[in-house]
């Protein structure tokens, strides 16, 4: 029955009872966190309010604050780099390292540490640098094991959320210890050591960014595993790769983003590690890399931006909040998306940012519940936007099959629509039928008059269900003559 | 002396087909408060599921033999959260500021009242609960809880029957995965979803369930009935209001 990527890989999710019941668990135990920080409801409503303002105009004015941002970057001593393409990106960051090892022979092959960032698994960093000869290890927890099991992150926050205990440690053993235990403390310290060795090796670091300061040039970045900092103050260049849209006009608009940040991510009112990294080494100074860049990346973000609605998208911050409250994450998990970003903010983004094929049934995937809608810290209309894909989508079918026309240019057309002429002649004899009212009369009558003849078996609705029985006359029949 | 208020009722088409009598009993608990409501036979569909679909177009066409239905400036009563949520705040998508019947349909979006909101704010109704003690639940639908926000509105309603113990279900803030065409679409995802609200439903005391949608309890009644765990069966708010709020005969 399940016809897409998305359904046959959400089909074997839904039918693993245990990582249904890791997935439920984690998520009510982030809601709750989330819960109880947001417990004052006209707190959050003003912090929300302020949230989405401050991400709304830094969005109107993007072209000047990334010029600005340029401007105050290089002045801090950071070099910037535009890439438009993933590939643009990966080719940037090779030649960075490739320069930084070149300068330090006796320091080949470059160990490359990584600290979390989602934007380097949609440009497929690992892949890349994998294929040029280049390690790249990840050190945030969840991400160094996704990366032991060959796999990608199943949450933007909790990457290996989709793992249990006896999984990784099945993983440590193979890659790092030799010796199977479970004691999860335990775990955590043999992949500190590990980790720590490569650290002090390491000559670049890469990391993202979630929010970068225009006013002052400033890259922030939060984290609580301390691995961030080490990330971008061991090795002898840092590289720090990110989307356009985090840019923010002015440090005072820090506070209150940080804030919906934590708070609606992991439930804590603050990180352990708040990184402001401001340029490299100074003159004097004992630690810090000596030389910084950036990578500013489009991959689809200004086609976003051109269209008024769709721009609504940029203001994310990455806090994974809807995926939390997502029914349908929260049972298919992030790995069935087969999409970087997975959950209510992945349908949305993937059609812009993915070439994959199932990217166009995924604005399809949801009840339109609202849960993400709700608790988006930035107030993304995400129930709004995942109905304006659709239309995109159906649309595409329309002036591909109906008009003869071209595919219209913006925004870029989902691939791989399997709407048929069949769905679309089903919805004009809809209308049809529920513009003429006596005609709708006539219909429900048939069915309520014929319901004996109704099929027992109506397609996957009466796998779980008895089949919808109508009553024995309309409420339109009942009251005719009153 | 109280007059007769007139109101229309929108019954939508899921009542229309499989709830008639929420439909009936709507309409009578209403008469009991002076409140004459209007059934105009020209009603058809809300437009939703073609909207929902990505089909606008279609559904801008039925939206305009809704706002054709309904000619006098009456509130319209929706038996429903999520019809009144299309009709109330979709409708302005369907007819921007540059649509010839922008106006229009921004009037008729006005007019819509959900039933729990029209019975608690406008009517600022008392009840007078006339029946056995019994626990209830509320399934509040998605549309109602975070579209509408009427979810205080039926909690409220409830909560003056002094008879009846409002029981919470475990995760009773989430979706019962019906969702229009996504639980044709995607029939495991759904499927699950359902489950999950059943046994939750099942794990609690209740003879009644509730709600303000009856497309949501075509989901869940279907899947209570396929499990065969309970008999339990969910009814529309005015059905279960009527039952309990009309004095016993001697």
């Amino acid at each position: 029955m399940p016809s897409s990527p998305f359904e046959m890989k959400a089909s074997s999710v839904l039918q693993n009872e245990e990582l249904q019941h890791s997935y439920r668990n984690a998520m009510d135990y982030l809601i709750k966190r989330r819960q109880q920080q947001f417990n004052d409801p006209l707190e959050w409503q003003t912090l929300r309010q302020k949230g989405t303002s401050i991400k709304t105009a830094a969005l109107n004015d993007l072209p000047q604050l990334l010029l600005q941002l340029e401007a105050k970057l290089i002045n801090n001593g950071i070099q910037v780099h535009w890439a438009e393409t993933p590939d643009e990106a990966n080719i940037l960051i090779t030649r960075l390292i490739k320069e930084t090892t070149s300068s330090n022979p006796d320091l080949s092959p470059a160990p490359v540490v990584k600290g979390k960032t989602m934007v380097s698994e949609e440009i497929h960093l690992n892949q890349y640098l994998a294929q040029q000869g280049i390690p790249c290890l990840e050190t945030d927890m969840g991400e160094f094991i996704v990366q032991l099991a060959k796999e990608t992150p199943s949450h933007i926050i909790m990457p290996a959320i989709h793992k249990n205990k006896a999984e990784i440690a099945q993983l440590f053993k193979e890659h790092i210890s030799g010796i199977y235990q479970d004691d999860v403390d335990i775990l955590i310290q043999q992949a500190r050591q590990y980790l720590r060795q490569c650290f002090e090796n390491a000559t670049v670091g890469i990391s993202g960014v979630n929010f970068a300061v225009a006013e002052t040039g400033t890259l922030v970045l939060v984290e609580n595993e301390g691995n961030g900092r080490m990330s971008t103050t061991l090795p002898q260049t840092h590289i720090a790769l990110m989307g356009i849209e985090k840019v923010i006009a002015s440090l005072t608009d820090l506070p209150p983003l940080l804030s919906l940040l934590t708070r609606s991510a992991t439930g804590q009112s603050i990180t352990t590690y708040i990184n402001m990294i401001s340029g490299p080494r100074r003159k004097g100074e004992k630690d810090g890399p000596e030389k910084v860049h950036v990578i500013l990346l489009d991959n689809g973000r200004s086609k976003l931006w051109q269209d008024a609605s769709l721009r609504d998208t940029l203001r994310c911050i990455r806090c994974g909040a809807c995926m939390n409250h997502c029914p349908v994450y929260s049972r298919v998990g992030g790995h069935s998306y087969g999409t970087t970003y997975p959950g209510p903010i992945g349908k949305i983004l993937a059609p812009q940012l993915e070439t994959q094929d199932n990217a166009a049934d995924l604005p399809f995937a949801s009840s339109l519940c609202g849960a993400c809608g709700e608790v988006c810290p930035v107030n993304i209309p995400i129930p709004q936007l995942l109905l304006r894909w659709r239309q995109e989508a159906t649309q595409q079918y329309q002036t591909n099959h109906c008009n003869h026309t071209t595919i219209p240019q913006q925004p870029t057309p989902i691939t791989g629509l399997k709407y048929s002429r069949g769905q679309h002649l089903i919805w004009k004899t809809w209308s049809w039928i529920n513009c003429h009212p006596k005609l709708y009369y006539f219909m429900t009558y048939l069915v309520t008059k014929w319901r004996i003849l109704l099929p027992r078996q109506l397609g996957g609705w009466t796998l779980y269900r008895t089949p919808p029985r109508p009553a024995s006359s309309t409420l339109h029949q009942r009251l005719k003559n009153k | 002396m109280t007059t007769t208020e007139h109101v229309y009722l929108y019954g939508t088409c899921t009542i229309d087909l499989f709830f008639p009598e929420a439909g009936i009993d709507a309409i009578t608990l209403l008469e009991q408060y002076n409140i004459k409501a209007h059934f105009p036979p020209e009603q058809t569909c809300c437009g939703q599921p073609a909207y929902t679909s990505g089909y606008p177009q279609q559904a801008q066409q039925v939206a305009l033999t809704q706002i054709a239905a309904f000619p006098e400036n009456w509130p319209i009563v929706v038996l429903s959260g999520s019809c009144a949520g299309m009709m109330k705040h979709h409708y302005t998508h369907l007819f921007p500021d540059n649509h010839p019947q922008s106006i229009q349909a921004h009037r008729f979006s006005q007019r819509i009242v959900e039933f729990s909101e029209f019975l608690y704010h406008h009517l600022k109704i008392t009840l007078t609960d006339y029946g056995q003690p019994v626990h209830a639940a509320l399934h509040t639908a998605c549309s109602a809880r975070r579209e509408m926000d009427t979810l205080q509105c039926s909690q409220q309603l409830l909560s003056q029957l002094h008879n009846v113990s409002v029981v919470s279900p475990a995760h009773e803030e989430e979706c019962c995965g019906f969702g229009g065409t996504f639980s044709v679409k995607f029939t495991e995802i759904s499927g699950a979803m359902v489950n999950d609200k059943c046994k939750a439903l099942e794990a609690t005391n209740i003879q009644h369930l509730i709600s303000t949608d009856c497309a949501c309890l075509l989901n869940i009644n279907g899947c209570l009935a396929k499990r065969q765990k309970t008999p339990l069966q969910g009814e529309h708010l005015a059905s279960f209001l009527r039952q309990r709020c009309q004095p016993r005969k001697p």
